[in-house]
């Protein structure tokens, strides 16, 4: 099962920066892999949302990618994914309780969202696909990458949606009194809208490039 | 205690809040499995199933952890239930249907992964449900789930007749259907009075 998504075997030596810059742009996570598509499209109505809800994943893809790998040799392959899960999960409580502890306004919008970072197939497939096969090392560069690039690509989409439903960034108005407020954005249908946009973006992007 | 009427709890979850369009839950098999009506169906019946074990058995595990004062542990439990549930159920298919098996293939033990479920149990913990309210919610989430899955499968087959730019093939143009689809359940909240 694991051949599937098996990693091609490191070849150059200088391979940590490379898995760093991997998850930011070549492998992005939302924009190219689109996994985790569920935080993407619901906490992104605000930017500061999105930037609270990036960080967060990646503080538990880091953590989790870390153990994970340190006890790489110890999880027997019968029992890892309940294994992977029940370490997301432990870093997850932890993180819920944080923001608590931080914010209690934060943690109100981010609602139960927080707690379905458990749940996020970004995480999982970076602890199946990297971080069971990789040293503790390359699997920190491997979540960093993953973590800025997934907030890379939250805070993409928080920021359109908040600019034209809401005229303002980071809560501060932007645009002027007399600018009508798309309030499509805000609502559900506009993640799907706006998602649907960067993608297209990245298609225009990509297919510029390898027909040039 | 929550006080809502059953039918109330049902339409809730199955048009005006639809997991999908409206909470954004289990998107990933949205996008990926309704390329065909006939697995969308499929689809949408395993994950009702599990929803609906799942409900009865948070149900249980959030009223054993309130009396030992362990809330910390929610999560974790969930999450045990949800995968052992979803185990069961892959048992079961693999038994009746290989067939069925073959086409759900990845997407069948990734229902453990599936935000949806997780989140049907979450909110109803929320909510404070009793039983049988959470059995009312997991049911209506399980439809609306269907539901969604259905229409995306029904339009997605008609489109594969559509001539479309090439950069808008794919998942941007299952995007963009998704959300004049989530405009068009907004219509629904208006039943909720």
């Amino acid at each position: 099962m694991s051949t599937v998504l098996e990693k091609e075997p490191p070849k150059k030596k200088d391979l940590s920066t490379d898995e760093f810059i991997k998850g930011l742009w070549k492998e992005n996570p939302v924009f190219v892999q689109v996994l985790g598509m569920c935080p993407v499209l619901a906490v992104t109505n605000t930017a500061s949302n999105a930037l609270a809800m990036g960080l967060a994943t990646a503080f538990v893809l880091l953590m989790s990618n870390i153990l994970i790998s340190a006890l790489r040799n110890f999880i027997p392959k019968q029992v890892r994914i309940s294994s992977y899960i029940l370490i997301i999960a432990t870093f997850v409580t932890i993180i819920d309780y944080v923001i608590q502890a931080i914010s209690v306004e934060l943690h109100k919008s981010l609602g139960a969202f927080i707690s379905l970072i458990v749940v996020n197939c970004l995480i999982l497939s970076r602890a199946e696909a990297f971080a069971s096969k990789n040293t503790i090392g390359k699997s920190i560069m491997d979540a960093l990458g993953m973590g800025v690039g997934f907030t890379f690509g939250l805070l993409c989409l928080g920021v359109v949606r908040e600019l034209l439903g809401s005229k303002s960034l980071f809560g501060f108005q932007v645009f002027p009194d007399q600018f009508q407020d798309w309030i499509v954005m805000i609502l559900p249908a506009g993640g799907f809208f706006t998602l649907a946009f960067w993608l297209l973006v990245f298609n225009i992007f990509k297919s510029k490039k390898t027909s040039s | 205690m929550n006080n809502e009427p059953l039918w109330g709890i049902f339409l809730n979850a199955c048009l005006i809040n639809n997991f999908v369009l409206a909470y954004f839950l289990g998107i990933c098999p949205f996008l990926g499995v309704s390329g065909k009506v006939d697995t969308a169906t499929k689809m949408g019946g395993a994950v009702t199933f599990v929803m609906l074990i799942s409900a009865v058995c948070g149900y249980g595990i959030h009223s054993l952890l309130v009396f030992i004062d362990a809330p910390f542990l929610q999560l974790i439990s969930y999450i045990v239930v949800i995968a052992s549930t979803v185990q069961l159920v892959e048992m079961i298919i693999k038994k009746m249907s290989p067939s069925l098996f073959q086409a759900l293939g990845i997407f069948l033990p990734l229902i453990t992964t599936n935000c949806a479920i997780l989140g049907l149990v979450l909110f109803q913990t929320n909510k404070g449900y009793d039983l049988f309210q959470s059995v009312f919610y997991a049911l209506g989430a399980g439809a609306g789930f269907t539901i969604a899955l259905l229409l995306m499968a029904g339009l997605r087959e008609q489109m594969e007749f559509a001539e479309v730019p090439n950069v808008v093939k794919g998942t941007v143009l299952t995007l963009l259907i998704g959300g004049i689809l989530s405009l068009t359940f907004m219509g629904f909240s208006g039943l909720n009075g």
